[in-house]
């Protein structure tokens, strides 16, 4: 140990820049505290006097909606089996849009991805344009696309599907590219030095690293597609969104059937946020394994 | 003081730990040998209160930690520090506030939310980092220290928990011979100099002899030796190990010395015994 007297004004001056240090962080803390509350203040104040009526006068009548949709579904309950057996169709069309454009969209994800991710890409140069293709799939908004896409192909799912995997393939690209990031490049130099082409390294060395990330996040955008899918039915693609827009509507005493649909819908995003969960687990950690000690 | 009732932990079919009884009368510096997945670790986490116990009792001054629920379990867990092998630090963060996260059972959670601790605890915080000799650290961030370090300011938050007991598993174990001797004479202060008890697993057999007043062996769950380190013979170590008569300590040694002395201490150990 040195000395004491050394050792003294040593310590001394550790707790004085320690403290001042501190000082300093409480400081830019309140700083971007009082920001913060401002900018919430602000923001709220000009969303608030553009709108058409007044959120402080509003809100107490946020729940009209639903307790009519409640009492009249209640009144009604008898019939309810019923419009769930007519509404399962619509539900399983949904679905379908739903599975079909996240399958299209993972496998266009995966593609501009890996073409724009560093240290994988196959035109380094070229990543930039891949990124911006990307951001524009993820920029336009779904309903953008599918009512444009209606104008051209008519009502019905497809144009849907279509909207829905354009998205997807933008926002998956984004993600897998991160995750590819982080994947080791020593497999591919090593299928590199055997002679494998692009395709070659990229799926047996770089997919097989990055598979359970992939997987997951696919799995995450399926759930979020099938919201999706149901709200694209509210322009004229069909499925469980059409049905639920014809029955929601103010003054036609159908709440008993939105009540219906909506239970349908919660239910089905309560089944496959359970069985994705119970993948990804299973994904990400292999198999139950015995406990270890 | 600190009384181990039968305390079994299972895993499924597996008997992590099975029906140990142990008990400590006065602060005492304990070391727990044996192989891995003997049940050290779990033993230590029961003890803390990180796993829950299948079935026996740990009794603390008459009161029985293993029924504690919500805030009385986190301030026995507070009065009871663990330190592990992988440190467990917060590694952006700096290194007073690692040791101030040793008050967190005492403070409001948005105080310390908004890292708003007192000067005095600060100022206790730097002085226990000067005790241990990384008082230069303080506004580094954890991760940009050495593990040695690192494990001295793991004991830090400890101490600044003003604990009772210390457990510790494995303090050593990821940690070079020079900076294991470091951590393992810090721990030994703290004991006699503060009258705490410590309870360390050790994965090596001379550690244990040089520094505790108490040696546990354990093997499969089971205690299977409770005795001063000179009890503590190359065939007693054998039994609780397992192994052979190829079994030689100086194989497992981290010790600095043994590097010099290793072939003459044996001799010398096989004639004694």
């Amino acid at each position: 140990m040195t000395d004491l007297t050394g050792g003294v004004t040593d310590i001394t001056r550790v707790h004085d820049e320690y403290i001042a240090l501190t000082r300093r962080k409480r400081v830019y803390g309140g700083i971007l505290l009082i920001l913060f509350v401002a900018l919430m203040a602000a923001g709220f104040r000009t969303a608030d006097s553009r709108n058409a009526g007044s959120f402080a006068e509003g809100w107490t009548h946020v729940f009209d909606y639903p307790a009519e949709v409640l009492a009249e579904a209640l009144e009604k309950s008898a019939q309810l089996p019923g419009h769930l057996l007519h509404f399962l169709p619509a539900l399983v069309e949904t679905l379908n849009i739903a599975a079909a454009a996240t399958l299209a969209g993972t496998l266009a994800g995966t593609v501009l991805a890996l073409l724009s991710t560093r240290g994988l890409a196959y035109w380094p140069r070229l990543i930039p344009l891949f990124r911006r293709i990307a951001d524009i799939c993820r920029a336009v908004p779904e309903i953008v696309i599918a009512l444009v896409l209606i104008f051209v192909l008519g009502g019905g799912p497809v144009p849907a599907m279509i909207a829905i995997a354009i998205h997807t393939a933008g926002a998956l690209g984004k993600l897998f590219s991160e995750v590819s990031e982080n994947a080791s490049l020593k497999p591919v130099e090593g299928l590199e030095s055997v002679g494998a082409n692009w395709a070659q390294r990229m799926y047996l060395g770089v997919i097989p690293q990055v598979g359970p990330n992939f997987v997951s996040y696919a799995l995450l955008r399926f759930e979020i597609n099938i919201r999706a899918s149901a709200i694209l039915g509210f322009v004229g693609a069909g499925g469980i969104g059409y049905e639920l827009r014809n029955a929601m509507s103010w003054g036609q005493g159908r709440y008993d059937e939105a009540a219906a649909i909506f239970l349908l819908l919660f239910s089905a995003i309560v089944v496959v946020d359970q069985v994705s969960d119970r993948l990804r687990e299973r994904l990400t950690h292999g198999a139950k394994a015995g406990a270890t000690a | 003081m600190l009384r181990i009732d039968k305390l079994t932990k299972r895993f499924g079919a597996n008997t992590a730990v099975d029906a140990a009884t142990l008990e400590v009368d006065k602060p005492c510096m304990i070391g727990i040998i044996g192989r891995s997945g003997a049940g050290k670790s779990t033993l230590l986490r029961m003890i803390n209160r990180l796993s829950d116990a299948s079935a026996g009792r740990i009794l603390f001054e008459g009161r029985d930690i293993t029924r504690l629920r919500g805030s009385e379990k986190r301030a026995w867990q507070a009065q009871c520090a663990m330190i592990f092998q992988q440190f467990n630090l917060v590694p952006r963060m700096d290194v007073v506030s690692n040791v101030l996260h040793g008050t967190l059972n005492r403070r409001s959670t948005l105080a310390t939310m908004f890292n708003l601790y007192p000067t005095g605890d600060i100022h206790r915080a730097i002085d226990i980092l000067d005790r241990l000799g990384i008082a230069e650290h303080a506004a580094k961030r954890a991760e940009a220290l050495s593990g040695g370090q690192q494990q001295r300011v793991a004991i830090a938050r400890a101490l600044m928990q003003d604990p009772t007991i210390i457990l510790a598993d494995e303090p050593i174990a990821s940690l070079d011979p020079m900076n294991a001797q470091v951590v393992m004479q810090s721990l030994r202060r703290i004991h006699e100099e503060d009258g705490r008890t410590v309870i360390a697993n050790l994965h090596t057999l001379d550690t244990a002899r040089r520094y505790c007043d108490r040696v546990v062996g354990m093997r499969d769950g089971r205690i299977v030796f409770d005795g001063l380190p000179e009890q503590l013979t190359t065939g007693v170590a054998r039994e609780i190990y397992g192994a052979d008569a190829s079994f030689s300590e100086a194989a497992t040694s981290t010790e600095i010395g043994t590097l010099d002395a290793a072939q003459d201490a044996i001799y010398q150990a096989e004639a004694t015994v």
